[in-house]
């Protein structure tokens, strides 16, 4: 478990500086929007990531209810905080990009008041979980929130397509993303991807010993 | 004991508290009347903006008197240690799930309605044309939100910070309902028909599905002691 933390640590702190090289030094400025677009190769895989996070949530959710087993539970755990976490980082880089290209830090577009919702959705989750006592039943609790929630984050994707939005649609979907920009971004994808693997073994491991502990203590 | 007779026991028990206390539908009776009113000072005297936001002021108060009516309805069954009761009651807890929001439907459509004649009343907006087309979608949000509403009043109502938490767990969930039930309102509201935007209409289906479907698989796990 430790080896494993340290190997996906190095692996995503090495994955991450490549990342940024080739996407703020390598990669050409952005043909309409110039250099203000480099930030992308920060936002995108953040909010891809997020996603990811939160549909571990929903799998490890169910697998809760249905085995009723503490790992389960921590897995799911463990995914809404990292999730949490890499939603603030797009909710903060989508600001910054938002500022010089839009004029305003923040504007009532669909998508990012949708994005806003789902990161609202799971504070309530880690909320709900920080105020029930017993383990098993903030477990249970948690695990509605967390599969309801990926039904959020659904509706929330899908927003840009349904609504007039100020907000691009995605070009990774369209393809209309030129190779020289989607290679760093794909880099950048993959180095989020490894550091949430190694936030999430770390959380993992911390969840376990916080168990053990209380275990030792109850024991005594 | 079979899921759709103890869906229909549930609701006839909750049916008849409320027809023999009154206390749930004359308060939220109340609270709406005091909600339009507010709605007046906050807005001002001119008719028009009232009228622009009619829809969204209505679904406003739809969700603060539901929230109040969901939260209300797991409070009754605290009361004599009934959720301990309904624990364990002989067959699938889904049907208890089922008879709940099927009762809570029936409160907050009820007040719904109330709300929607006082605000024609007293901001002469003339609903009465758009009337056939309005009931089908406050019905249609009213289904979603009391899904999820009565998921999370049976979570909440274990909990000591019930009143904070139900509002700030549901509120954020149900606005893949909430949205397309506003717009909708608002279609109908300047007189289109319910099919002039089909997808709005469609995703407030989905969305009633998926919140039902749900609501009924992880009810049981809720209700777990």
């Amino acid at each position: 478990m430790d080896r494993l933390g340290v190997t996906l640590g190095l692996g995503a702190g090495a994955l991450v500086v490549a990342g940024l090289w080739m996407g703020l030094v390598q990669a050409p400025p952005d043909a309409v929007q110039g250099e203000v677009q480099r930030i992308m190769y920060l936002h995108v895989p953040s909010i891809l990531t997020a996603y990811l996070a939160f549909t571990v949530v929903l799998v490890s959710s169910i697998g809760y209810l249905v085995r009723g087993t503490r790992g389960w539970d921590r897995l799911a755990h463990a995914s809404a905080e990292v999730g949490v976490v890499f939603t603030a980082i797009t909710l903060f880089t989508g600001a910054i990009w938002g500022k010089p290209t839009w004029g305003v830090w923040w504007t009532w577009d669909a998508r990012l008041t949708g994005t806003a919702v789902l990161f609202m959705v799971y504070l309530g989750y880690l909320m709900l979980r920080s105020v029930v006592e017993d383990q098993d039943r903030a477990g249970r609790y948690a695990a509605v929130v967390g599969i309801l929630g990926f039904f959020d984050m659904i509706f929330t994707h899908m927003a840009v397509e349904w609504f007039r939005t100020l907000h691009q649609p995605s070009s990774l979907q369209r393809g209309t993303i030129d190779t020289a920009l989607k290679l760093p971004l794909n880099v950048n994808l993959l180095a989020f991807v490894v550091l949430y693997a190694y936030f999430l073994a770390r959380r993992l491991r911390l969840a376990a010993l916080d168990e053990a502990v209380e275990a030792r203590d109850l024991g005594e | 004991m079979n899921f759709l007779a103890l869906a229909a026991e549930i609701l006839r028990k909750d049916l008849r508290i409320e027809a023999r206390s009154r206390e749930g539908l004359n308060t939220l009776l109340f609270f709406s009347a005091l909600l339009v009113f507010l709605f007046r000072f906050a807005l001002g005297p001119t008719e028009a903006q009232v009228r622009q936001g009619a829809p969204g002021l209505l679904w406003f108060a739809f969700i603060l008197t539901g929230l109040w009516g969901m939260a209300r309805a797991f409070q009754i069954e605290r009361e004599n240690d009934c959720l301990e009761a309904l624990r364990l009651v002989p067959g699938d807890l889904g049907g208890v799930y089922l008879g709940k929001v099927v009762g809570g439907c029936c409160v907050m459509v009820a007040t719904e309605l109330a709300i929607v004649v006082m605000f024609g009343l007293f901001f002469h907006l003339d609903l009465w044309p758009a009337g056939g087309r309005l009931v089908p979608v406050l019905i249609l949000g009213t289904v979603g939100f009391v899904a999820i509403g009565t998921l999370f009043a049976a979570i909440t109502a274990h909990l000591k910070a019930r009143e904070v938490l139900l509002p700030l767990l549901l509120l954020p969930l149900v606005i893949p309902v909430l949205l397309p039930a506003s717009r909708l309102t608002e279609l109908v509201l300047a007189g289109e028909s319910l099919g002039a935007e089909p997808h709005w209409l469609r995703l407030l289906l989905v969305f009633d599905l998926v919140f039902l479907v749900l609501g009924y698989l992880t009810f049981p796990f809720v209700m777990e002691d």
